[in-house]
């Protein structure tokens, strides 16, 4: 199976357990999490259920597309479930039968991981699910979300395309995995590895980096200070974007540190907090639909 | 009355293995507290786990509660009675309140008083409904370090739970928990078996067994040894079993089959902690060794499963291990290439604590200490050298690629590359041993480079917590600062550490961090806080050397210097407690104490004593404390108390005869001050008035 095939197909499994499908968010991020469609909608009462692919940007993961396994931007199969399910961990089994694993011939486990995001004070509790050994989804219980105490909670299950790809595969290096027949991912994503990782490591301009951050953070405050959540909160995704540019060149010394997490923390506990209120006000929409029906 | 077997068992989603073995003990206890409590009598336990349940099984649980006849005591008859001897409101409303008519009291008198008292008699009720309100209380009551929520459900608990069985034989008791009423359905493996109806209770193991699930963790743990001993006889290896990783294993599986796979032998060359840590820490592997105890390029895991296409998951797991040790080898590779003074610098761009500054600040720090603590054991000149350079690049390997994936091999890396770098011998060892011992009762350094080191090390990251107010509180310590702080005392109770004073070395420590500026707190403060935190560790340190509670407190409100010679103290005082006249003597000591309190100052004038009593005990006590001191200087304990014990005929002698409490303002206060001298002199020694008689 390729890697579009395997996309085409978890898309389809999550639309029929009611998932709505969206596209990528077209901010930069570093995990699916901070999709708006994850961050923001996993607060408040509201009932959700979506499933993305995400390609994430973590820069200090960029090894100028020579590692096998590392990468600038990775893949990331989406879902939020919430409330979480009583059969959550079936429908995720049987999402892999839907791959072409199976169960019997495989040996799955569910090993203790709990997740945290500490800039964006999100932190949950669940497991890493081993794939004879591989771990190919991060499957996680969120119990706070932007330094807050969420309820009722949101399941979020994450799946490492380029990881599980390479083990149906059974490539050794994500360069060598078929996207389709006579298309490699390296020839999609070896050039733009690369360019990105030099421009990280080596010819990114730090003013630059530095200005934008403080400018998009401004921003970010004005539009709160208007409830105007979801443009505020693309420019705290843009924030830690930069953050993230700066920390993997080198930039941002020991002191700075904390304080830029804790910049980017602020916000994003005040944006929770205005999300929950925002809908409140427009009566949690979706609830009353649920309980209308 | 008749009696049932009790099956409760809890599903739910995969617990941490870490936590399995703790959950089900505590689920038997407090269930069986509960039995205990509620007056329902039960016979044998078992126990069951596994990674999706926790499960009970009780032999002979009554049907009903045992009856119990209780004689309950009301008010006072005086206020029972109305002035005309008919009951009062009171009494109406104790009789009421016991579920019993007025003329059902009884009236019996207690220490002079009559009471009016009510006997009540409970009828048992049915175990199965008192099991209902009971059993969600027991749930309730287990505590785990982190518990989570789910879907819209308000309880809390380790993971998810999906299904819960409760049946007294085959009577299901329908219990409701956390969005789950009980019944006889339980679920089999996750991918082999099924769900699986329980006819009754006795039942269970067998049902689960027939769905591949050994539920009895004992027998599965039986199983995989089994398992790795057929390996070891097949393939003529050695398969060290860690305890640790078994344990874990044992909760990560329902269904065990033990299974070898191989790598590439090109990565032998890496140093065994590396590959040991890798397969073991990181995949729950069982690293395997040939006859003469080298690693060999094989390792053995445990599938949740049968063994239907091992092939296929042992290959799945070569792939793993072979990219994780691809990175290490190139981790490793890297790692040689870095100068140790190019890893040093970067150590200036890590974070130890916000307040605290960078690694690279506590290694200054450490260093400092450490020379200083070197001087004062009398190190030589030569060694020092050596010491010198080991705490200056002791934190090296922090930086390095390898301690970024595996922290657990700091100080075992940075001995390796220190080796590949040239550096002595006696540096190498110490960078090795400076974390020794690694976790309580571990091994201790060898080395007295090592030593110092380790004490250094450990003293700098426990004052510089507290010196900018971060205690550990309850099960927060997130610097493991209790376990570094026993360690400083096991360190020093070596024999050859006795002459090292904590007091100093705390009291260098907190110098450093107050000119730097960092004390958050007020210096006295901190001393004072550090006392307290060392004091708590001493006393389970002295604890488990057998010494008794009061003695331990005796001695460390005197003394908190030299961890030894306090233990040989109170050793000293352990051999005493038995003898017929050491009452007398602390007795004596005591008394003085009392009194002395009373001192307002010290004015002892020798030529004001004018009775025999209190001349003589001048006289002794003058002499026992010249006896004394040179005994103290020589830290000999048992010549101490010798010297102590002189006074006793002394003392005993003197509040036989004299009157200290005289109307005389001068002479009262002289006598106190007399009495005020022997008993600093005895504190120089320990607080006998702790000390408790039965």
């Amino acid at each position: 199976m390729n890697m579009q095939q395997m996309i085409q197909q978890l898309k389809d499994y999550w639309a029929e357990q009611g998932c709505i499908l969206v596209q990528p968010y077209d901010v930069e991020k570093g995990a699916g999490t901070l999709n708006p469609m994850t961050f923001l909608r996993s607060l408040g009462p509201e009932p959700w259920k979506v499933a993305y692919v995400e390609p994430s940007r973590r820069p200090a993961d960029g090894r100028y597309g020579e590692n096998p396994n590392r990468l600038y931007q990775h893949h990331q199969f989406q879902v939020i479930l919430k409330p979480s399910p009583d059969d959550v961990q079936d429908l995720y089994l049987r999402s892999l039968k839907t791959l072409g694993i199976d169960p019997l011939k495989h040996d799955i486990r569910f090993v203790e991981d709990n997740w945290e995001n500490p800039t964006f004070g999100a932190a949950g509790l669940g497991w890493e699910v081993w794939l004879d050994g591989m771990e190919v989804t991060q499957f996680t219980y969120f119990q706070q979300v932007g330094s807050m105490d969420v309820s009722p909670i949101s399941v979020e299950l994450t799946y490492g395309l380029e990881r599980l790809a390479s083990y149906i595969q059974d490539k050794e290096s994500v360069y060598d995995l078929e996207w389709v027949p006579g298309v490699k991912y390296g020839d999609v994503f070896q050039q733009p590895e690369y360019e990105h990782s030099k421009y990280t490591f080596e010819l990114s301009n730090q003013d630059l980096h530095f200005r934008l951050f403080d400018a998009f953070e401004e921003e970010a405050i004005r539009a709160l200070d208007e409830n105007l959540v979801f443009p505020a909160y693309d420019y705290v995704l843009k924030c830690s974007h930069h953050f993230n540019l700066l920390d993997a060149r080198g930039a941002i010394s020991v002191t700075e540190r904390t304080g830029y997490i804790g910049r980017v923390r602020n916000l994003s506990r005040r944006l929770a907090k205005a999300y929950v209120e925002e809908r409140e006000k427009l009566g949690f929409p979706l609830l009353q639909r649920k309980e209308g029906k | 009355m008749q009696y049932h077997q009790l099956l409760l068992e809890i599903g739910c989603e995969e617990i941490p293995a870490r936590f399995v073995d703790d959950a089900i003990q505590q689920l038997q206890e407090k269930l069986c507290a509960w039995l205990s409590e509620a007056r329902i009598s039960y016979g044998d336990v078992k126990v069951f786990s596994t990674p999706r349940r926790l499960a009970v099984l009780i032999e002979r649980v009554a049907e009903k509660q045992n009856d119990l006849e209780e004689e309950i005591k009301g008010p006072p008859e005086r206020i029972a009675r109305t002035s005309k001897g008919e009951w009062s409101k009171a009494a109406e409303g104790f009789a009421r309140k016991q579920g019993i008519s007025t003329e059902q009291l009884t009236i019996k008198e207690l220490k002079g008083e009559k009471y009016v008292y009510a006997n009540v008699y409970h009828k048992g009720k049915p175990t199965s409904s008192l099991l209902l309100e009971g059993v969600p209380v027991v749930l309730s009551h287990l505590h785990f370090p982190k518990t989570m929520r789910w879907g819209d459900n308000p309880t809390r608990f380790i993971r998810p739970i999906r299904w819960m069985v409760c049946m007294l034989d085959e009577q299901i008791i329908p219990i409701r928990w956390a969005g789950v009423v009980a019944g006889n359905r339980s679920s089999g493996h996750r991918f082999l078996g099924g769900q699986v109806e329980l006819k009754s209770a006795v039942e269970y193991e067998t049902c689960l067994a027939s769905q591949f699930v050994i539920a009895n963790s004992n027998q599965r743990r039986q199983i995989i040894l089994n398992q790795i001993k057929k390996i070891e006889e097949d393939q003529g290896w050695v398969i060290p079993v860690d305890e640790d990783l078994l344990s874990e294993v044992v909760q990560l599986v329902e269904y065990p089959t033990a299974l070898y796979g191989e790598f590439d032998d090109k990565y032998l060359g890496l140093p065994k902690p590396v590959l040991i840590t890798t397969m073991r820490e990181h995949q729950r592997y069982f690293p395997v060794e040939a006859q003469a105890g080298s690693l060999l390029p094989y390792f053995v895991t445990v599938r949740n499963g049968n063994e239907f296409s091992l092939e296929q998951v042992a290959s799945g797991n070569e792939k793993v291990l072979r990219a994780r040790l691809a990175d290490a080898q190139f981790f490793y590779d890297e790692d040689l290439k870095l100068s140790i003074a190019d890893a040093l610098a970067k150590l200036d761009h890590m974070i130890f604590q916000e307040e605290l500054g960078t690694v690279g600040d506590r290694v200054r720090r450490v260093y400092d200490l450490a020379v200083t603590y070197g001087k004062t054991y009398g190190l030589n000149e030569e060694v020092a050298v050596h010491l010198d350079r080991a705490a200056q690049i002791c934190k090296f390997d922090l930086s390095t690629q390898m301690i970024g994936e595996f922290p657990e091999l700091e100080g075992i890396m940075g001995a390796d590359y220190a080796k590949h770098a040239g550096e002595a011998e006696a540096v190498i060892e110490a960078i090795h041993e400076h974390h020794l011992p690694r976790t309580a009762g571990g091994a201790l350094p060898q080395s007295e480079l090592g030593t110092i080191l380790s004490l250094a090390d450990k003293i700098e990251v426990v004052v510089a917590s507290f010196s900018i107010g971060n205690q550990p509180t309850g099960s927060q310590d997130p610097y493991g600062l209790r376990r570094k702080t026993a360690a400083v005392i096991q360190l020093l109770l070596q024999p050859s550490y006795h002459h090292l004073s904590l007091r100093f070395m705390l009291s260098k420590a907190v110098d450093r961090f107050e000119v730097q500026s960092l004390l958050k707190v007020s210096r006295d403060e901190l001393i004072n806080d550090l006392n307290q935190f060392f004091a708590l560790r001493l006393k389970v340190i002295f604890q488990e050397n057998r010494i008794r509670y009061d003695v331990i407190d005796a001695v460390l409100e005197a003394d908190m210097d030299r961890p030894a010679f306090m233990l040989e103290k109170a050793k000293l005082i352990m051999d005493q407690v038995d003898r017929e006249t050491f009452k007398y003597e602390v007795d004596g000591f005591t008394r003085v104490s009392n009194l002395a309190q009373k001192a307002d100052h010290l004015v002892l004038d020798p030529s004001r004593l004018k009775e025999t009593a209190e001349k003589d005990l001048y006289q002794t006590w003058f002499k026992a404390k010249e006896q004394f001191t040179l005994a103290e200087q020589a830290q000999n304990a048992s010549q101490m108390y010798e010297a102590l014990v002189t006074m006793v005929p002394a003392i005993h002698q003197f509040f036989d005869e004299v009157m200290v409490m005289v109307d005389d303002q001068a002479t009262r206060q002289n006598r106190l001050s007399l009495l005020r001298e022997i008993d600093l002199l005895t504190q120089r020694f320990m607080v006998f008035n702790q000390i408790v008689f039965a």
